[in-house]
């Protein structure tokens, strides 16, 4: 999708000229009209967004986790603000996956949306019946593995925090997806070494990542005098996490030159979006800013084309992974595989 | 069904009323949709502000027309810093809004007696709703309270609405010293109440909702719970409502409610999970 806009290609000029900035990109097989996603649990599957602005211009709906049966999730209080974000503590309420398949995602694909599906698990085998259940059915564009998720069968050990087990359960849902099917798995940033668990993922089979999850944190209620969630901790999510999603990113960029990003974490504007692309990010999904502006997505889109054209790229492809460019490159230049180590 | 709009609107007054701010400003789109019992979600701060989610409020009035196109009022307690934040705008300041939202009160086809009970700025809402039941024939008497007279909201306004008003503060200060639920039971029966709708706290809408119980009257419930996205996406905001096919779910009060039949609540175990809700956790299991 190419967007035109009005921007100086010189930034030290006052010459306004209308710039042609091709917006689409791609994650791995999966092509995008362009960049801007929702991410998962913040834009549920995308019904009430459609009342504020077109979901079909985004690059994709990421749907809320579905696990397989119907889930209740945690009690209340499931939220806290927090000084730019929010804890929540949701505990995956959802539908189940029959229930998904035949009323979200049959209205997501009769609208028209590219649907990217995020599945959760308890068991690598509940992630691999997941896989499984949505081969063949209509308006799956791809999966998006949630493995921030306690494993039932280890103590509630979170698959995510490990390389191995974050690999099972790709590896799972890689064997039992449709073989076309692009599998990103989302990483939490709670671990020592992101770019190793996105080394295993990658190996076990994903074809790309997506990332951050939320960041683990506590708020204590002092009315009460107790934890302030009903869960007691809580993921930390939006603009207060940014700079720790940019980061991870370009760690994972690093490491991984060419697997395709999903990033996100904390995005408010196309400016913040444009430092996840320049970090490395081929893509972006905006989450809990949707809270405080239900038009967000769509308004990031936009921003991020004007950010673009500002800085003179007339595509987003041009612009992904720039910041890693060496001190000399100009616009347009390869990262070359020396400049990467980055200490 | 109503569509929310978003949009900023423009502060035309604000003006104290015993503790509360009451807020009118420019709406256009929403004085049309807006039934009694909707609310609007308010942004807080400015575009950076460090307070992401926006604070509810339900629709107290609405002008479709006028000098300045349509308009609204809100009445705003303060309560915390967001709420702080909106009782010190000033003409001419812009603030977000998006509405109208949620489910609004349910009025009866027949002109039956309803019984209006507010507590706190819980009153806000119930002045239109007063108007139509009136428009529609039905009787309405009135029952509000607060814990003292200062958190009462609009006396005198609703008074001209009602066949009867009840006052009741904890302290004595106006009305009768007590609880809006110690004069319910008498009310309803001296005006063979046929419904009950109520907007204010938990504890007054559970006890609410049993009076009417006891009375074979129907009641209309509006709750507020903790809503971090208020247009039903993020499920931060959801209580165990029981369903016409007898199952409990986990339901959002921000687009299945704020407004639910009292008897369909399961006031006991809001805040919990209760064990036979649909997709509980299994013993043994997550
Ligand atoms: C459907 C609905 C209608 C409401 N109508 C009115 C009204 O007409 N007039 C009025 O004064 N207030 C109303 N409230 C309550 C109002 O939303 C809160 O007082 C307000 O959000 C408090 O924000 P704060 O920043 O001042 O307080 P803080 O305590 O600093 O808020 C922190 C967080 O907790 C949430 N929160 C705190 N108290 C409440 C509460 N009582 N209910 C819901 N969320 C809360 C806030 O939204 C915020 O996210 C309504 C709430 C709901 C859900
Ligand atoms: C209320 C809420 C619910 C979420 N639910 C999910 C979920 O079901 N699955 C998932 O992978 N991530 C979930 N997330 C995480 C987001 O998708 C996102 O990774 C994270 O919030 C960081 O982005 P943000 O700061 O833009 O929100 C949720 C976040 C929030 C705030
Ligand atoms: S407040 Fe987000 S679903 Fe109700």
């Amino acid at each position: 999708m190419t967007r035109v806009v009005f921007a100086s290609a010189d930034p030290n000029s006052s010459d306004i000229r209308a710039v042609e900035v091709d917006m689409s990109t791609d994650l791995g097989t999966l092509e995008l009209p362009a960049p801007v996603l929702t991410a998962s649990g913040c834009a549920a599957a995308g019904k009430e967004l459609d009342q504020f602005f077109d979901i079909t211009e985004l690059g994709a709906i990421v749907t809320k986790s579905v696990m397989l049966k119907p889930r209740s999730g945690r009690a209340t209080p499931r939220m806290a603000e927090t000084p730019s974000g929010m804890l929540n503590s949701i505990g995956l309420q959802g539908p189940g996956i029959d229930q998904f398949i035949e009323h979200d995602l049959a209205w997501l694909a009769q609208r028209g949306a590219r649907t990217i599906v995020s599945i959760a698990g308890g068991s690598v085998d509940e992630y691999a019946k997941l896989a499984q259940r949505l081969r063949n059915v209509p308006g799956v564009a791809g999966l998006e593995v949630n493995i921030s998720c306690p494993n039932v069968e280890n103590r509630g050990q979170v698959f995510a925090c490990h390389a191995g087990t974050a690999a099972q359960v790709v590896q799972a849902v890689k064997r039992f997806a449709d073989p076309k099917m692009p599998i990103l798995a989302k990483l939490s940033p709670d671990v020592t070494d992101i770019a190793e668990i996105a080394d295993a993922v990658v190996r076990a089979g994903a074809t790309g990542i997506s990332v951050m999850n939320t960041t683990l944190g506590m708020v204590i209620d002092l009315d009460s005098m107790r934890p302030a969630l009903a869960g007691v901790t809580g993921g930390l999510s939006g603009p207060a996490i940014r700079p720790i999603a940019v980061r991870c990113v370009w760690q994972i960029r690093q490491a991984l030159p060419h697997i395709p990003i999903l990033g996100m974490g904390g995005i408010r504007s196309g400016e913040d979006a444009l430092q996840f692309i320049l970090a490395g990010a081929n893509a972006v999904s905006i989450g809990t800013v949707i809270f405080n502006d239900p038009s967000a997505p769509l308004r990031i889109q936009e921003e991020l084309a004007q950010a673009l054209a500002i800085r003179g790229f007339t595509s987003v492809s041009e612009a992904v992974s720039f910041a890693h460019r060496s001190a000399t490159a100009e616009v347009g230049v390869e990262v070359s595989e020396e400049d990467q180590d980055g200490q | 069904m109503s569509k929310p709009v978003q949009l900023r609107g423009e502060v035309l007054d604000v003006r104290r009323s015993g503790s509360y701010f009451v807020i009118s400003m420019t709406a256009p789109g929403i004085p049309e949709q807006t039934r009694p019992g909707h609310f609007l979600n308010i942004g807080i701060g400015g575009e950076d502000s460090s307070m992401l989610l926006r604070r509810s409020f339900a629709i107290h009035q609405v002008q479709e027309r006028g000098m300045y196109g349509g308009t609204l009022e809100i009445v705003v307690g303060v309560n915390g810093k967001g709420s702080q934040w909106l009782a010190d705008r000033k003409r001419h300041d812009t603030v977000s809004v998006v509405g109208p939202l949620g489910r609004p009160f349910v009025l009866p086809k027949q002109p039956v007696a309803c019984v209006l009970v507010g507590g706190g700025y819980g009153s806000a809402p119930l002045f239109m709703l007063a108007e139509q039941l009136r428009e529609r024939g039905c009787r309405v008497d009135v029952v509000i309270g607060a814990a003292t007279e200062d958190k009462l909201f609009g006396v005198l306004d609703i008074k001209r609405l009602a066949s009867s008003l009840t006052i009741t503060t904890d302290d004595g200060s106006l009305g009768e010293q007590g609880r809006v639920t110690d004069v319910l039971p008498e009310v309803m029966e001296r005006h063979d109440a046929g419904v009950v709708y109520a907007c204010g706290p938990m504890g007054m809408l559970a006890a609410v909702a049993h009076i009417a119980g006891n009375h074979r009257a129907h009641s209309q419930c509006s709750v507020e719970e903790s809503m971090a996205c208020g247009v039903g996406v993020c499920m931060t905001c959801v209580l165990p409502v029981v369903g016409d096919d007898g199952l409990t779910r986990m339901v959002r009060s921000c687009t299945d409610g704020p407004v639910f039949r009292g008897d369909r609540v399961r006031w006991s175990d809001v805040g919990t999970i209760p064990d036979d809700v649909v997709g509980a956790p299994q013993v043994g299991g997550h």
